[in-house]
């Protein structure tokens, strides 16, 4: 599919440039030119339809839905599949919080949604294909959403409503299952185009520096430091391998962007797929800030618990996707 | 005219509150711009995505920062 843009890399490094193939700068270039230019369009394809369903599909009507029907236990799964198309800033989870809780939607399933939410975003998912594939994308994706409904049914066991902060109890006691009504804009889909498309454009530009280092980091790798390197430390017998790389990534922050093209080269150069992803899950999926903004509507021991929950969640994909690759 | 800015002050907040500045001062609009940052005050509008833009304590636009042209034109009416 992308051949194309292969040649016009080749063309630029090799003739345009004059670079010698097989030297380790014109290697890197040549992978620095390629990566970037198929990763952002792959990026804004990505972005863009997911910008469509979102528009169509407002999170007042995700909530609306989920405190309508009677789901039988599928609450969870519908949640977390809904956390994937809704565009996750780190700003919005308190007012999605609160809105969840006071739709009389259980805490579990409240949870579910937010842990699938950064986890499953489009940002991820654009640079996902782009630099592993569409295979290894979906079981990204299918396992996300798994995991936000696992970590959700999980938390609705321990029965954590105590230790919400108090003004959210008196939320949740005066709860309903009301149906909000909520201010749709009635647009066509032409009149939506530009706005999606605008905002497509806006989320890359604002992702684009980190990108841009991140690939560069990622192009000398891949040029200096040899196949197979990182074999001999972090192979799969090694069992401390995926629980390490996931505490190490919770701290942090999210930025995909930057630290996605170095775990491909990561990847390439010897470290097992499965710790790579526990570790990506833990850079987009928990954060420091995210823990301070749900502060104002959670104890520091239900956040401790949230995190925890999830990251035991993390590191058991981890190992399993050690096992099936 | 009353407007509010719900928004905790993640960037696209401020980049919101600065448009909605740009567009009354220079179309002279007599307006008073408050900023509600605290998040109880902010779920009385019962807005899930914020930004929010309030215009006389109706909710105008949520979860996004509208172009100029579409504050004036609500600003407007």
């Amino acid at each position: 599919m992308f051949n194309w843009l292969q040649n016009i890399s080749d063309f630029l490094v090799f003739k345009a440039f004059g670079l010698e193939k097989q030297s380790h700068l014109a290697e890197a270039l040549n992978f620095f030119i390629y990566d970037t230019a198929k990763i952002l369009i792959l990026l804004f394809v990505i972005i863009f339809l997911m910008g469509i369903v979102n528009s169509y599909f407002p999170i007042e009507r995700v909530k609306n839905y989920l405190s309508r029907k009677k789901l039988y236990g599928l609450e969870y799964f519908i949640a977390s599949l809904f956390g994937t198309v809704t565009p996750f800033c780190s700003c919005s989870s308190v007012p999605l919080f609160i809105g969840f809780v006071s739709g009389g939607i259980p805490l579990g399933v409240t949870f579910a949604f937010l842990v699938t939410s950064p986890l499953v975003n489009e940002v991820a998912v654009g640079l996902f294909v782009g630099l592993f594939g569409v295979k290894t994308t979906v079981i990204y994706v299918v396992s996300g959403v798994l995991h936000g409904t696992f970590s959700g049914m999980i938390l609705q066991m321990f029965k954590l409503e105590k230790y919400l902060s108090p003004w959210v109890k008196e939320i949740l006691a005066n709860a309903q299952k009301e149906q909000d009504a909520f201010l749709q804009e009635k647009q066509s889909f032409k009149q939506r185009l530009p706005i999606i498309t605008a905002e497509a454009l806006k989320i890359i530009k604002g992702i684009l520096p980190y990108l841009i280092a991140g690939i560069a980091v990622g192009g000398l790798m891949h040029g200096y430091i040899p196949e197979g390197f990182f074999q001999q430390y972090m192979n799969k017998d090694n069992l401390f391998a995926v629980p390490i790389s996931t505490v190490l990534a919770v701290p942090m922050y999210s930025n995909a962007s930057g630290i996605l093209p170095v775990v491909q080269v990561l990847v390439a150069k010897g470290i097992p797929l499965g710790t790579a992803i526990a570790f990506m899950m833990g850079v987009v999926g928990l954060s420091l800030p995210e823990a301070m903004l749900l502060k104002k509507v959670m104890t520091w021991k239900l956040i401790a618990i949230f995190f925890g929950t999830v990251t035991v969640c993390i590191i058991i994909s981890g190992y399993l996707f050690n096992v099936i690759f | 005219m009353e407007i509010k800015i719900l928004g905790t002050g993640c960037p696209n907040c401020i980049t919101l509150e600065k448009r909605v500045r740009k567009v009354v001062n220079e179309n002279n609009i007599d307006a008073k711009i408050t900023l509600v940052k605290d998040i109880v005050d902010i779920m009385a509008y019962k807005v899930m995505s914020t930004p929010a833009l309030v215009i006389n304590e109706e909710v105008k636009i949520k979860g996004r920062v509208p172009k100029v042209d579409e504050i004036l034109n609500l600003l407007k009416l």
